[in-house]
C-alpha cells in the first residue's frame, strides 16, 4: 500500500518536523513494515511551471508529426514561449506542464534552450515519466486546473514522499489511509478523528427519485450490501487535479471521474466501491452464487467461465460482476453513462478468495475483501464517494437502498496479565487498557477483561491477538531476554548420527556432496532404462511442476546428480565423484499418481483422533533417504607417480561397501543386473535377504543417452532400509594371542562362479579357524583350462587356544578346498 | 705356537713381551684410524682383530708361559685386544654416522611435489551448517525433529491455523501432489515439523527442525524453488517473548559472535501470534555503515541490520490443534532460510551456486563451515 504523505497528513496532525522517515521507522517497529520511502520526482528541480498552449503549428517534414507549440508560462517567466513538441494529445487552451531551461528532471536530465527541427525550443512540455510521476508516456500531462505561472512541482505532488508498506494479511484495515493514519496517530500519541465514522452530508433524495433496487440471494457470501444512485452526472466532468495526482502517487491510473472516485474512497477509507451504469442494469441487483450462469466477461476483457458456487452480483439479465473481485463489461461506466448506481458492500473474505483464486484473478479489490473489509463501513464510503461524485460531476442524489444481516462483534475475554505474562515483563493493566483503546477496541472489567474489538479489525479474534497489540505497541525492543531450561536431551538419535557419520565418510572418499532438485520426467527414467513396471516409475506427480518436463518426484537419485554431472563436465570439470543423501519419492501399490479426491480434514480444535492421524498418514507417498553417488572420468589423479586411473565399477562399489560401513552395516556384494547398470558390472548390495542398494557401471546405453562422460558409474544406496536392518550395538571381537598360522591356496574354478561364492565355501568349509580369507591374485591364462580361472586364497588360521599344529592346519585347508570342490567343482591348482 | 708349558718351565716368549704387544696395539690403531670406510675398517678388523692377527696369535702363546707369569701376562693382553676393540667400534660407529648421513642426503626428496593422487570430497554447505545450527541447540537439550517432504496439507496449513481460503495460503505459493484437491503438498515450511513434534513427543517440548522445503518460485539470483530453513520450538510452562529473545540471542552469538545482537519487529505468521520479523545486526559492521557513505557494507547494503527470519509464541490455536492444554502450558518458535544465512554469514552472492551442483563451490567449503 502507498501511502503519500500529504494524505498522512491531512488525517493525523503530525508535526511537520516529523519525516517521512521516521514515520516509516515507527510504523515498521510496529508491525506495518515500510518497505521504501520514496520522493515522487526525486531530483527534478525549477524552474517548472503550469503554462497554456497559445497556439500550435504542425511541422510535417520529418520523419514524425512535430508540433511547434506557444506557451504562455507567465509573464514572470518570461510570459509567451515557442516550444518543440512531439506529441499530439493536447490542444490550443490546454494546462500543460513547461520545464523551462535550468529545470533539471530525473535521471539529470538537464533541460537548456536549444534549436531543434528548426525552431528555438525554449523548453519543454512534459509527460508523466518525465517528471518521474507514473509511467504513463503516451502523452504530455494535460492538467484539469491550474493558473499560468504556478509552481508546477507543487501542483502535480513533485516532491512528495511515499511510504510503501508491504501489508501483511492480518492487517487488512493497513490497505488504507485511514487505516496508516490510525496506527500512527497511536504512535505518536496524536488525535485521530476517524473518516470512516462520520457519514458525509448527502442532499435529501427528491420526492419522485428512485433509488436502485438490491436484495441479497445468499447471506453465506455477503452481509451488507448498499446501493446509492446519482442520476444526471455529466460523464465528461475531469477528475480533479489532485484527486488524479493522488492516484497516480499510490499506483493507480486515473480513468474517469466516476471510476476515479471509487478508487480514490477505497485508497481513503478501505471500502472497495463499483460503480455500475445505471442505464445498463435491468431489475435489482443481487450478490449470489453464479449457480447455473457459466460464462461472463470481467471489465478486464477476459471471458471467464464461472463454477456454481463463485460469487457474484446480477441482475435481472444475469451475472454483472464477480462479488469483490472485479465489475463486468456489460455494466461499465462509460463515457456517456449519466445514471451512477455505485455498489459498496462486504463479502465474506474466504468467498471472494476462493472466487478469486478460481479465476487467478488479484484486484485491489479482491485483495481487501480477502483480508476483511471494515464490517459496517460501507455506507460511509459509498456516501462519502456519492458527496465527492455529486461535487465535481454534478447530477442528483436519488437515495440508497440496502440489505444488512446482523452484526454484533464478538467479545473476548481475556486476563488482564496475559500480556504481561506472554511478554516476560511487566505491563500494567491500565497501560493494557489504554493501548487496546487506541487501536479501536471497547474494554471493560477489571482483572479480567472484557474485549470488542472494532469493525476495522477482524483479526482480532483471540486473547492472543489482543497480547500481540499490546505488546507491539509498548515495543518488541523493550523485551528483555532470558534462556529457558530444556530438561537434559539425548542428543542425535542413532540414525541422525549415522547419517552425519556417512556424510563425513563420503567426503573421506573423495565424494563431493551436492544437492539437486528432486524433479524428474519420464524421458530421464526412459534414459536410465528403467521399464515400465519398475517401481521407479511410480513416483508422486506435481499438479503444478515447474517445467511439464519434470512433473514428478525423483524415485532415484540418479537423474539429478547425472545432470550434476554434464554441467560440470561443460564446465571443464571432467574428474567427478559427486554424491547427495536426500529424499525419493515411492508410491506404495494402493497409491495412485493424482492421489484421492476427497483427503480427511481433521478439525483443528483439538488433537486429532489417532485414525485421522493415520488416515492423514496413508495419502503420503513412502519417502525414504537415498544415497546417491556417481563417479567419472579419473579416480586417481596422474602425476609424477605415474599415469592416472580411471574410476570404474570397483570404485563404485567401494564407495558402496564403506558407506554401508559408516552406517554400521556389513554390505554384501552380489553379482546384479539391473538398470541403469550395465548387465555384467553391476553389483547388487544386499544385507541378510534385502537387496538395499546398486553399485557398478553404467549401461553403456545409458551414457550415450545422457551424454555422459565413458564408462561413468554410479551407487544408489536406500539408506533408511540400511538403518533399519543394522544392529544397534555391536558385539567386541575375541582378539586371539595364539600364534597365526598362514596358507596360501589357488583354485582353479569355472569363470562363471563369483570369487565371492568361493570364498564363501571356503570360510564355511574351514570352519571356526579362520580369522581372514583375503583374494590376492586372479589368473586366466594357457596354465588352467579354457572358461575357468584360477583364484588364489591367502587364509589366516588363528586358534583361540593354542598353537595349531601341523594336522590341524592341513585339516582346515582340506575342508576348505572340499567345500569349493563339493560346490563349485573347484579343483586344488597344480595338484 | 708354542707348546704347552707343562713342565712349568721358566721360559719366555718374545712375541708377550710387552714391547712387542705395545707394537702390535700401536699398529692396529694406525690401521684403524686410516680406515676410510667401513670397507677398509674391515679388512683393518681382520688384520688386527682377526683370529690371524698378530695379537690373536701371540695371545695363543700365553699357555707356554710358565704358571707364575701367566696371571699378569693374560692381564695384559686382555687390556692390549680390549683397546683395540674399543677402538674398532669408535671407528665402526663413526663411519656408519657418515655412510647414514650420506644415505639419508642422497634419498632426500622435494616434499613440495604435489601429492593429491585423489582430493579430499567435500559436504554441501548447506547440510554443514544445518547441523551446526542444530549443535548449538542441541547443547541446549533440544533434540532434532524430522518430518517429510511430501507433507498432509493439513500440517502444513490447517493445523497451523491458515484455513482453506486464507490469504496465508497465497503467501507462499505451493506445489501440489497429485492434485490442488489430494491434501498433499510439498511443505512449505519446516514448521508442520512443529506439529508433528507437539503430537508425537511429551512435554515439555525442546526441538530443532532443519530440512528442505519448496515454493514454486523461479531460479534465480536471490529465489529457488527447492531451499532449506531451519525451525525452533520450545513448548513448556511459563514461556514467554523474553525466553525467545534470549535463544535467538544465543544462536546468533553461536554463529556470529559475541555481541551481535537480535532485533524483533513486529510481523504476521498465521502460527504464531504475537509474531516477529528477527533482525540480526550486521555481524560484519556492527552498524557502523549506516548513514556513512564511504564506508558501505555489503553485507547488511549499509542498512546495519540484516533480515534473518520469523518468530513468535506459537498460536494457542495451534497449540490445541495439538491437544495441548494451552492454559498451562505456551511456546515460542522460530525458523529462518538455510541459504540466506549462508549467503551472508559467508558472502555468497548468487542463490544459483548453491543448487547447481558445481563440485567447485562444495570443496571450496571442506567438511565445516
Amino acid at each position: 500500500m502507498r501511502i503519500p504523505m500529504s494524505w498522512l497528513r491531512e488525517m493525523v496532525p503530525l508535526p511537520l518536523e516529523v519525516s517521512a522517515r521516521e514515520v516509516a521507522e515507527r510504523i515498521t517497529r510496529a508491525g506495518l513494515e515500510v518497505e521504501s520511502v520514496e520522493t515522487l520526482g526525486g531530483g527534478t528541480s525549477g524552474p517548472l511551471v503550469v503554462g497554456r498552449v497559445e497556439s500550435i503549428v504542425e511541422l510535417d517534414e520529418f520523419k514524425k508529426p512535430i508540433r511547434f507549440c506557444q506557451v504562455d508560462v507567465g509573464a514572470e517567466h518570461g510570459g509567451v514561449r515557442g516550444i518543440v513538441c512531439g506529441a499530439r494529445n493536447f490542444s490550443v487552451g490546454d494546462l500543460v506542464i513547461a520545464a523551462l531551461p535550468g529545470a533539471v528532471l530525473p535521471g539529470d536530465f538537464v533541460i537548456s534552450a536549444r534549436k531543434t527541427y528548426g525552431h528555438a525550443s525554449d523548453g519543454m512540455i512534459c509527460s508523466e515519466r518525465e517528471l518521474g510521476l507514473g509511467d504513463d508516456h503516451n502523452g504530455i500531462m494535460v492538467l484539469a486546473s491550474g493558473q499560468v505561472g504556478d509552481d508546477a512541482m507543487a501542483a502535480v505532488g513533485l516532491g512528495e514522499d511515499v511510504l510503501d508498506i508491504a501489508v501483511t494479511p492480518d492487517r487488512g484495515y493497513a490497505l488504507s489511509v485511514r487505516g496508516v493514519a490510525r496506527e500512527v496517530a497511536a504512535l505518536f500519541d496524536l488525535p485521530f478523528d476517524d473518516p470512516g465514522e462520520s457519514l458525509a452530508p448527502l442532499p435529501a433524495p427528491s420526492a419522485d427519485a428512485a433509488p436502485w433496487p438490491c436484495s441479497v440471494d445468499d447471506a453465506t457470501m455477503c452481509e451488507l450490501f448498499t446501493l446509492r444512485r446519482i442520476t444526471g452526472f455529466n460523464p465528461a466532468a475531469p477528475t480533479p487535479e489532485w484527486m488524479k495526482r493522488r492516484l497516480v502517487a499510490c499506483g493507480m491510473r486515473p480513468v474517469s471521474l466516476a471510476v476515479d472516485v471509487t478508487n480514490y474512497v477505497m485508497l481513503e477509507l478501505g471500502q472497495p466501491l463499483h460503480a455500475f451504469d445505471g442505464d445498463k442494469l435491468r431489475g435489482a441487483v443481487r450478490p449470489g452464487r453464479a449457480g447455473s450462469d457459466t460464462t461472463f466477461e470481467t471489465l478486464d476483457h477476459v471471458r471467464r467461465t464461472l463454477d456454481a458456487t463463485d460469487v457474484v452480483i446480477r441482475d435481472d439479465t444475469g451475472v454483472i460482476g464477480l462479488a469483490g473481485t472485479m465489475g463486468g463489461l456489460n455494466s461499465e461506466i462509460d463515457d456517456e453513462s449519466t445514471d451512477i448506481v455505485l455498489e459498496a458492500a462486504w463479502f465474506v473474505p474466504e468467498q471472494v478468495a476462493r472466487t478469486a483464486r478460481r479465476h487467478k484473478l488479484s484486484s485491489e479489490a479482491s485483495r481487501r475483501f480477502e483480508r476483511g473489509v471494515d464490517r459496517v463501513l460501507a455506507p460511509y464510503a459509498s456516501a462519502r464517494a456519492a458527496a465527492l461524485l455529486l461535487e465535481f460531476g454534478g447530477g442528483s442524489y436519488d437515495g440508497m437502498t440496502a440489505w444488512e444481516a446482523p452484526y454484533a462483534p464478538i467479545a473476548i475475554s481475556m486476563s488482564a496479565d496475559l500480556p504481561s505474562r506472554t511478554a516476560g515483563m511487566p505491563i500494567a493493566r491500565d497501560t493494557v487498557v489504554s493501548l487496546l483503546e487506541r487501536v479501536g477496541c471497547r474494554v471493560e472489567g477489571e482483572d479480567d477483561l472484557v474485549v470488542w474489538a472494532p469493525s476495522w479489525r477482524p483479526d482480532l479474534t483471540d486473547p492472543a491477538d489482543l497480547v500481540e497489540e499490546v505488546v507491539r505497541l509498548v515495543g518488541y525492543d523493550h523485551l528483555p531476554s532470558r534462556l529457558p531450561m530444556a530438561p537434559a536431551g539425548y542428543g542425535l538419535t542413532r540414525d541422525q548420527r549415522l547419517r552425519r557419520r556417512l556424510g563425513y565418510a563420503l567426503a573421506g572418499l573423495g565424494v563431493d556432496e551436492i544437492l539437486c532438485y528432486p524433479f524428474i520426467g519420464s524421458t530421464e527414467l526412459d534414459a536410465l532404462g528403467i521399464s515400465p513396471t519398475d517401481r521407479r516409475r511410480r513416483g508422486p506427480v506435481l499438479a503444478n511442476p515447474l517445467s511439464e518436463e519434470q512433473p514428478m518426484l525423483r524415485t532415484t537419485m540418479l537423474p539429478g546428480l547425472l545432470a550434476a554431472v554434464r554441467r560440470n563436465v561443460g564446465r571443464g570439470m571432467s574428474d567427478l565423484a559427486l554424491g547427495e543423501i536426500g529424499r525419493v519419492f515411492l508410491l506404495r501399490d494402493d497409491q495412485s499418481a493424482t492421489g484421492v479426491t476427497d483427503p480427511p480434514r481433521p478439525g483443528v480444535h483439538g488433537r486429532p483422533s489417532d485414525e485421522d492421524l493415520e488416515t492423514l498418514h496413508g495419502l503420503l507417498p513412502d519417502q525414504p533417504r537415498h544415497l546417491g553417488v556417481v563417479l567419472a572420468g579419473l579416480r586417481d589423479q596422474s602425476g609424477w607417480w605415474g599415469p592416472g586411473r580411471p574410476a570404474d565399477w570397483s570404485d563404485a562399489v567401494e564407495i558402496a561397501v564403506a558407506a554401508g560401513a559408516a552406517l554400521g552395516a556389513h554390505l554384501r556384494v552380489e553379482q546384479g543386473d539391473g538398470a541403469p547398470f550395465h548387465p555384467g558390472r553391476a553389483a547388487r548390495l544386499t544385507l541378510g535377504d534385502q537387496a538395499v542398494g546398486w553399485a557398478g557401471e553404467l549401461h553403456p546405453r545409458v551414457v550415450a543417452a545422457l551424454d555422459l562422460p565413458p564408462r561413468t558409474c554410479a551407487v544408489e544406496l536406500d539408506v533408511d532400509a540400511v538403518l533399519a536392518l543394522t544392529e544397534d550395538l555391536a558385539a567386541a571381537p575375541r582378539v586371539g594371542t595364539q600364534p597365526i598360522a598362514k596358507e596360501d591356496l589357488a583354485l582353479v574354478v569355472d569363470a562363471s562362479i563369483p570369487v565371492s561364492a568361493v570364498e564363501q565355501a571356503l570360510r564355511e568349509g574351514a570352519g571356526d579357524l579362520v580369522e581372514d580369507i583375503r583374494l590376492f591374485d586372479v589368473y586366466v591364462g594357457p596354465q588352467v583350462p579354457e572358461g575357468h580361472r584360477s583364484l588364489a586364497f591367502a587364509l589366516r588360521l588363528r586358534a583361540p587356544d593354542r598353537t595349531l599344529s601341523a594336522d590341524d592346519i592341513t585339516a582346515v585347508r582340506e575342508a576348505a578346498i572340499g567345500a569349493a570342490a563339493e560346490r563349485f567343482g573347484a579343483t586344488l591348482r597344480g595338484a | 705356537m708354542s707348546a704347552p708349558n707343562k713342565a712349568f718351565d721358566p721360559v719366555s716368549v718374545s712375541s708377550l713381551e710387552p714391547a712387542a704387544v705395545d707394537g702390535m696395539v700401536e699398529a692396529a690403531l694406525v690401521a684403524i684410524s686410516a680406515a676410510g670406510d667401513l670397507e677398509a675398517l674391515k679388512a683393518a678388523r681382520l688384520a688386527h682383530a682377526g683370529d690371524r692377527s698378530p695379537l690373536a696369535l701371540a695371545n695363543r702363546e700365553i699357555g707356554a708361559l710358565p704358571p707364575a707369569a701367566k696371571a699378569e701376562v693374560g692381564k695384559r693382553m686382555g687390556q692390549a685386544r680390549a683397546r683395540v676393540r674399543d677402538a674398532l667400534d669408535a671407528r665402526t660407529a663413526e663411519l656408519e654416522a657418515e655412510r647414514d648421513a650420506r644415505v639419508l642426503v642422497e634419498e632426500a626428496v622435494d616434499v613440495t611435489l604435489p601429492v593429491g593422487r585423489r582430493a579430499m570430497g567435500a559436504r554441501h554447505p548447506l547440510t554443514t551448517l544445518m547441523e551446526r545450527m542444530s549443535d548449538v541447540f542441541i547443547a541446549m537439550g533440544y533434540e532434532v525433529a524430522e518430518g517429510p517432504e511430501a507433507e498432509a496439507e493439513w500440517f502444513n496449513f490447517d493445523a497451523l491455523n491458515v484455513p482453506p481460503d486464507h490469504p496465508a495460503r497465497t503467501m507462499q505459493d505451493t506445489f501440489f501432489v497429485g492434485t490442488e484437491d489430494s491434501g498433499v503438498v510439498l511443505r512449505t515450511q519446516t514448521s508442520p515439523i512443529q506439529l508433528r513434534a507437539m503430537l508425537e513427543r511429551d512435554l515439555p517440548i525442546y526441538v530443532v527442525a532443519p530440512g528442505r522445503v519448496f515454493r514454486t518460485d523461479e531460479l534465480d539470483a536471490t529465489h529457488t524453488p527447492v531451499f532449506h530453513q531451519i525451525e525452533g520450538l520450545a513448548i513448556d510452562e511459563g514461556i514467554t517473548m523474553a525466553d525467545l529473545k534470549g535463544t535467538l540471542e544465543h544462536l546468533a552469538t553461536a554463529m556470529f559472535g559475541e555481541g551481535v545482537r537480535v532485533r524483533l519487529r513486529p510481523s504476521y505468521f498465521p502460527f504464531t501470534e504475537p509474531s516477529a520479523e528477527m533482525d540480526l545486526e550486521c555481524f560484519v559492521c556492527r552498524g557502523t555503515s549506516v548513514g556513512d557513505p564511504a564506508n558501505p557494507c555489503r553485507t547488511c547494503s549499509s542498512e546495519g541490520w540484516i533480515e534473518w527470519g520469523g518468530c513468535g509464541m506459537v498460536n494457542p490455536r495451534v497449540l490445541r490443534a495439538a491437544g495441548i492444554d494451552t492454559a498451562r502450558y505456551s511456546g515460542f518458535a522460530f525458523g529462518m532460510g538455510v541459504e540466506r544465512t549462508l549467503m551472508f554469514r559467508h558472502g555468497v552472492t548468487d542463490m544459483r551456486d548453491m543448487v547447481e551442483g558445481d563440485a567447485r563451490f562444495t570443496a571450496a567449503f571442506g567438511i565445516e563451515v
